[in-house]
C-alpha cells in the first residue's frame, strides 16, 4: 500500500503542479526535500548511538527481560506471537513511554529497536508480522500527555491558557490509538492483509486481494 | 493544572534518570558498561545510514505534494462534506496534513493561530488537531526501511483509520470541552 501512497503523491504533484504553473517549485521542492531527509538521518547518528548503547546495557543486565516479563498481561493480548520475555516487549515499552512522554529524540531509536526485535521473530523477513503492525498502530497514533511544542507555539502566540488543549489532546489522541490498535487487531484477519507464506511476488502490494 | 506540570517534570527527570539507573544496575549485574554501551552505539551509524532511502523516497513524495497546491484542492474537495460534521473550513488542511508531515502541519497550524488567535476556536482545534496523531508515513517509511519491510500489509489502513478517528475525536472533545 505504501507503493500506490507513494505513486499517488507524486502523480497529484506534477499533475496539480503543472496545472496551477508550480512546476518549478515542485521541482525544488523535490531537492529540498532529499537533502532534508538526509540531514534528518544523519542527525540521527548520535541519539541513535546513545539509545542503542544504553538499550545494550539493559540487555546484559536483564533489565530488558525483567521489564518485558512485567509487561506479560498486557503483551500477550496484543502481541500473542511475541514470548513473554522477549526483549522487543521492553523496547516496545520503552518507545510507547518515550512518545507518550514528547521524547521524540528517545522514541525513534527505541522504536527501530523494537522492530529489530520484532524481525528477528519474523518469519517471512520482506512482510511485516501481525506483531509490528499492532506496534507501528500504538506507534502512529501516540497518546500524547504533554504536546510541549504546541503549548510552547501557544505562549508565543500570547494565549491566556496556553495548557487548555492538554485535556483534548489526552482524549483525541487515546482515542485515535484505540482505533488504530483495533483496526491493526481485525484487519489481520482479513485474507486480503493476511501473513506471509505466498511471497512469489512480494513487490506487489499485499492489499491487492489475491485468491 | 497540575497534570501538564507533572507530566512535565517527569519528562525532564526520565531521561538522566533513565542514563543514570540502567548503568548502575549494569554495574551491579557485574556488565562491562563501558564495552556494552560502546557496542550497542556501534549500530547506531547503520541504523541511520540504513534509513536514508526510505526517508528520501518518502520526504521528496510528501514535498512535492505539498510544493503543488494540491493540498488546498484537496481540502476545497471535502469542505462540503466536513462542514456537516461541524469542522471549521480554515482547521481542514492542518487535518488532511497531519498524517504526512508534522513540521508543515506545525506551520500551518501556527499561522492559523496568528490569524485566528490561539484562544478561538480555530486555534483550540488546530492546537489538539497537532497533538492527537503522528505522522503517519514517516514513522511506517522510517520503522519498516530499518528492517527491509517491503509488504507493509495492513498497517497504512490502521495508520490512517487512527488518524482519521484523531481528527474525529479533536473535534469532538474541542466542541464539548470549549
Amino acid at each position: 500500500m505504501l507503493n500506490a501512497v507513494w505513486i499517488g503523491l507524486i502523480a497529484v504533484a506534477v499533475v496539480v503542479g503543472a496545472a496551477t504553473g508550480r512546476l518549478d517549485a515542485v521541482t525544488k521542492a523535490a531537492f529540498d526535500s532529499a537533502r532534508g531527509a538526509v540531514e534528518l538521518a544523519i542527525g540521527l547518528v548520535g541519539v541513535m548511538a546513545l539509545w542503542l548503547g544504553v538499550m545494550r546495557i539493559a540487555e546484559e543486565a536483564g533489565l530488558a527481560r525483567a521489564l518485558a516479563r512485567l509487561l506479560r498481561p498486557a503483551a500477550r493480548r496484543l502481541f500473542p506471537d511475541v514470548p513473554a520475555d522477549h526483549p522487543a516487549l521492553a523496547a516496545i515499552l520503552l518507545n510507547v513511554s518515550a512518545s507518550w512522554l514528547g521524547l521524540g529524540n528517545a522514541a525513534t531509536p527505541l522504536g527501530l529497536k523494537a522492530m529489530e526485535e520484532l524481525q528477528k521473530l519474523n518469519p517471512a523477513k520482506d512482510t511485516a508480522s501481525n506483531a509490528m503492525v499492532t506496534f507501528l498502530a500504538l506507534n502512529t497514533s501516540s497518546i500524547t500527555l504533554v504536546p510541549a511544542t504546541i503549548i510552547a507555539v501557544r505562549v508565543t502566540l500570547g494565549s491566556a491558557n496556553p495548557t487548555e488543549i492538554v485535556a483534548p489532546t489526552i482524549l483525541a489522541s487515546a482515542c485515535a490509538t484505540v482505533v488504530a490498535v483495533t483496526a491493526a487487531k481485525l484487519l489481520e484477519r482479513l485474507p486480503a492483509f493476511r501473513a506471509a507464506g505466498s511471497g512469489a511476488h512480494e513487490d506487489d502490494p499485499p492489499d491487492e486481494g489475491r485468491p | 493544572m497540575t497534570f501538564p506540570a507533572l507530566a512535565n517534570a517527569l519528562s525532564t527527570a526520565l531521561v538522566p534518570l533513565l542514563l543514570l539507573v540502567i548503568p548502575i544496575a549494569g554495574i551491579l549485574r557485574r556488565v562491562r558498561v563501558y564495552d556494552a554501551f560502546v557496542g550497542g552505539a556501534k549500530e547506531g551509524f547503520n541504523v541511520a545510514v540504513r534509513i536514508i532511502p526510505y526517508l528520501v523516497a518518502m520526504l521528496v513524495a510528501i514535498g512535492m505534494f505539498r510544493a503543488s497546491g494540491a493540498m488546498t484542492l484537496l481540502a476545497r474537495a471535502i469542505e462540503p462534506a466536513t462542514r456537516l460534521v461541524g469542522m471549521p473550513a480554515e482547521a481542514l488542511p492542518a487535518a488532511l496534513l497531519r498524517p504526512l508531515s508534522g513540521s508543515g502541519t506545525l506551520a500551518l497550524v501556527s499561522d492559523l493561530m496568528k490569524t485566528h488567535g490561539p484562544d478561538s476556536f480555530v486555534g483550540r482545534l488546530a492546537s489538539t488537531l497537532y497533538g492527537s496523531t503522528e505522522t503517519t508515513f514517516y514513522v511506517l517509511a522510517v520503522y519498516f526501511g530499518a528492517v527491509g519491510i517491503r509488504r507493509t500489509r495492513h498497517a497504512v489502513a490502521a495508520g490512517l483509520l487512527g488518524d482519521l478517528a484523531g481528527v474525529a475525536a479533536a473535534l469532538l472533545f474541542c466542541r464539548l470541552l470549549f
